[in-house]
């Protein structure tokens, strides 16, 4: 079996990093009754002096403590050996510049040994988790400064990156500049993106919130539902952001749910990449997850199940917003959790196919796996990866609000006063961000236009 | 004279499991005492504590399915794999064919065909060597490739025959298309025949014939390794006077590979029906002669009444001495360049089959004598009381080739994940020799 190590950067990258491991945590002991450490287990942990859970593949890094001594003082402070800890005092200001350029330097050295230490416990490493926000300092500057050295130290490792955009409304002034700054970091370092969207989250976490005071019948929310609360988790009560922060700690959950647990039809994580990047600059992957709430009902007969996949594709279940069904779909990923067949996914996927416009070179552009162990609380589960050009409007309006700030030159003395920055920088990230945006476009207008097939070689007779 | 199987990558290994778990079970059941001992020495090794050892290397890049494997077959007490006839690495290829072949493969050659040897050493005399893989993934189709190359360099004068599970068509894997495109023109070169199955045709089999509800990878499986259990348990061919033949692959190739550049070939099974039904059919040689006949000409692979075309009727013979041209040819006609016949169970000497005989089935250049072969044996195959199998080197596959390598060039066309395979050493040009290859096939097939 492989195994990942998952380095959570910054405020947000750290909270929803632990939530996390708490669901993880909790999904093994919930598989693992007798508590001995097997391979499922090793994809995550390392088994020190023989004890159950005890030291997690991970790297925890913030520049200011707050989030990481609650880590220390919390239920899960023994998981977590001190040196996968780095920290310092001051935080970033919300400048990526600090984040990547001063920090970056001053921390080097600590992160690629703690790094270095994570993987060598791993008899083999496949991938790296980075979980961070785009809208700060840390874990936008430093975060990406990280992943740079990933790709430094690590070429052959694949690395996937869990995003926080910000929301229009976001407090912090400088969230287009440090998002867009690190929007270039991403393009060209990492092999998977998989962008969230805090409006997202928040629109998720009300509908399951109306859902569970509208006293629907058959819609109650089980108590200990992984989805929203940490109950029946090591943690204790809930605080503000938790709920959002679990729909995405959710979202690692799925992805990495194959690597620990068997199935039918295996997907490993590198294929993941291998089949949903059929460019390199492009692999923004859309996350869909279902189901957001639990049914009392297990019994769950066929219907239910198709419902599942077509929830999958509607819009309230995306963790970014935007329109996948009118953009163009380049390749698509169904990661199926639970007591589902081949038979099934076949079926969905027919039925599901004339609404769906993929790329005229990618027709059957699916790549599927079956694991058959449930997530906790549920009988089946659904996550859904697309590489559809529909990002391409949050990229878009990204852009936007930077250039609202930029033509102002706004708050930009701030960056430029860090060592290491320069005005080309930014002048960089934008024209990165445009091409993105223009690669996109190019694949969009094939969107409607019947494209012949090309013409086979000929060959002489 | 015994046979060396090589099972590659998660289909590989999990239908050559299922391969010999038919062969063990049929062996076993037979009264008939020479056709049982031909049958274990060609596929297993009796050991001093008179167990059963399959002649067979697992070969996988990732552990799970092999560990399986040997777990499950080591409890069932009938046979078991050799202890040290496996290999496998943590991590698997990826699904992408140049991992295989350009990394995982080089990097393991040496301790994979120490095991091959181990196991040829084991053998008496060696028969061929069969090797299972799927083409879809990274595993099978790469590392495949790759071992099939060390194969050919190390058993130059040996037959090697390749068997190939083409997948569904609606992916299972986005770049199934490019993987089997750089497999299929590789072992072209290689492999002395290629055997194919296609996972959508045996689907149908278990959905229509055998009426299974919920069909899994294992029920698929079961339908292949039946088969091509049929093809290579012993049989009697038309001079051996008696004895089993003792060169099933040389004879499969000498009768079906007459030229270089045509080495694809299907095999067509019947009857195919639920094991709740079988006690309730009865069969005869002219019924499924019939069936199979008209099976192979209108290019259907099950016998349902639905599934066959009527309508698609062998040309007239013209008189003699007049050449045939291309006009013979008809639409939805499956012109034949060589089949071999294998006839099993009872009263198999009374069979009348003649009607593959014909010359109209064939194409022009061959003589339809040269172009027929038939084998047999009086033992019925698995539980089934008669079973008629044919094993065809014509035109089936033309059409699913051509869909593949379509779909591929489509793909190429705009150079989508070509990063991915050119970062482990495939280049553009690689590609575009692999696409030419095989539209040479498809060429030469389409002529026939």
């Amino acid at each position: 079996m492989t195994q990942s190590v998952v380095v959570q950067v910054g405020q947000c990258g750290n909270q929803v990093g632990c939530r996390f491991w708490d669901l993880a945590l909790r999904e093994h002991s919930h598989v693992n009754k007798k508590g001995i450490y097997d391979e499922a287990l090793s994809s995550f942990f390392r088994n020190v002096d023989s004890r159950l859970m005890s030291s997690l593949q991970a790297v925890l890094v913030d520049m200011e403590e707050g989030v990481v001594n609650e880590i220390l003082q919390g239920p899960l402070r023994e998981l977590f050996d001190s040196t996968q800890l780095i920290t310092d005092v001051s935080g970033s200001g919300n400048n990526w510049a600090v984040g990547h350029w001063t920090y970056g330097s001053a921390y080097r050295e600590q992160i690629v040994d703690q790094l270095r230490r994570a993987a060598e416990h791993c008899d083999c490493l496949q991938c790296f988790f980075l979980i961070h926000s785009m809208g700060g300092g840390t874990g936008s500057g430093l975060g990406t400064c990280v992943l740079k050295l990933l790709e430094e130290e690590f070429p052959e490792v694949c690395r996937i990156v869990t995003s926080v955009y910000p929301s229009a409304e976001d407090d912090v002034v400088t969230s287009p500049y440090n998002s867009v700054l690190a929007m270039r970091e991403l393009t060209e370092h990492a092999d998977c993106v998989l962008p969230v969207e805090n409006q997202s989250l928040v629109d998720i976490v009300n509908k399951i919130k109306h859902m569970s005071h509208s006293g629907k019948p058959g819609s109650v929310i089980k108590k200990d539902s992984a989805i929203i609360s940490g109950q029946g988790g090591v943690s204790g009560a809930e605080k503000p952001f938790d709920a959002m922060n679990n729909i995405v700690a959710n979202l690692l959950l799925n992805i990495t749910s194959s690597a620990r647990f068997e199935g039918s039809l295996n997907m490993d994580l590198n294929e993941i990449a291998m089949n949903l990047v059929p460019f390199p600059r492009l692999h923004y992957l859309v996350p869909s997850l279902t189901p957001l709430y639990t049914l009392a009902d297990v019994n769950i007969p066929t219907r239910r199940l198709d419902q599942m996949f077509t929830d999958a594709f509607s819009k309230d279940h995306q963790l970014i917003r935007a329109d996948p069904k009118h953009s163009l779909y380049l390749a698509c990923a169904l990661m199926v959790r639970g007591n589902v067949q081949v038979s099934d996914l076949r079926r969905n996927i027919e039925r599901l196919k004339p609404m769906l416009p993929f790329v005229s070179w990618n027709q059957e552009g699916w790549k599927t796996g079956l694991c058959s162990v449930p997530p906790v609380g549920h009988s089946h589960s659904l996550l859904a990866l697309a590489n559809n050009t529909c990002v391409k409007s949050t990229f878009m309006e990204l852009r936007d609000r930077f250039t609202k700030l930029y033509r102002k030159k706004a708050h930009m003395h701030h960056y430029l006063h860090v060592d290491g920055m320069e005005q080309g920088c930014f002048t960089e990230a934008i024209s990165s961000l445009s091409s993105l945006i223009e690669e996109y476009s190019q694949l969009d207008a094939t969107k409607d236009r019947l494209m012949p097939d090309a013409a086979r070689l000929n060959i002489a007779t | 004279m015994s046979i060396v199987t090589v099972q590659l990558g998660q289909c590989g290994n999990q239908v050559g499991q299922e391969l010999f778990e038919v062969i063990s079970n049929d062996a076993n059941d037979t009264q008939r005492k020479v056709y049982s001992e031909c049958s274990s020495e060609r596929f297993f090794n009796e050991t001093a504590n008179r167990e059963l050892v399959a002649r067979s290397v697992l070969i996988d890049m990732e552990p799970k399915v092999i560990s399986q494997s040997i777990a499950k077959t080591a409890k069932s007490g009938k046979w078991r794999y050799g202890d040290r006839s496996h290999f496998s690495q943590k991590q698997g290829s990826g699904n992408n064919w140049a991992n295989g072949y350009c990394v995982h493969g080089p990097r393991h050659e040496e301790v994979v065909m120490d095991i091959v040897r181990r196991e040829v050493e084991h053998c008496d005399c060696l028969a061929g060597i069969v090797a299972m893989m799927s083409v879809a993934g990274g595993t099978g189709s790469g590392v495949g490739t790759y071992v099939t190359q060390c194969l050919r360099d190390a058993y130059p004068n040996s037959f090697i025959l390749n068997h190939l599970t083409w997948p569904y068509g609606t992916g299972e894997v986005i770049v199934q298309n490019y993987n089997s495109v750089l497999t299929l023109s590789h072992l072209y070169q290689l492999s002395d025949a290629i055997l194919v199955h296609e996972n959508d045709t045996v689907h149908k089999i278990c959905a229509q014939l055998m009426n299974i509800k919920h069909i899994s990878f294992r029920d698929v499986n079961k339908v292949i390794a039946h088969q091509l259990g049929s093809v290579l348990q012993p049989a009697l061919t038309g001079d051996s006077h008696g004895i089993y033949n003792r060169n099933p692959i040389g004879e499969l190739m000498s009768s079906l590979v007459c030229h270089p550049e045509y080495k694809l070939l299907s095999v067509c099974n019947i009857p195919q029906v639920s094991s709740s039904s079988m006690a309730y059919s009865m069969f005869t040689w002219p019924g499924l002669l019939k069936h199979l006949r008209q099976m192979l000409i209108a290019n259907s692979k099950m016998e349902e009444g639905t599934c066959i075309d009527w309508q698609v009727r062998a040309p007239s013979l013209q008189p003699e001495g007049i050449k045939r041209t291309g006009s013979h040819r008809r639409p939805g006609f499956n012109t034949s360049l060589a089949n071999l016949l294998i006839l099993r169970g009872k009263d198999v000497n009374n069979a009348e089959i003649s009607g593959f005989q014909h010359p109209s089935l064939y194409t022009p250049w061959l003589p339809a004598d040269e172009a027929f072969s038939m084998w047999k044996t009086p033992v019925p195959f698995n539980k089934y009381e008669k079973s008629a199998i044919l094993v065809s080197n014509s035109q089936t596959l033309l059409r699913p080739l051509d869909n593949m390598v379509g779909k591929a060039w489509n793909m190429f066309a705009s150079r989508a994940y070509i990063h991915q395979y050119t970062k482990f050493g495939i280049s553009e040009e690689d590609f575009l020799d692999s696409f030419t290859s095989l539209e040479q096939v498809i060429s030469s097939y389409s002529q026939l």
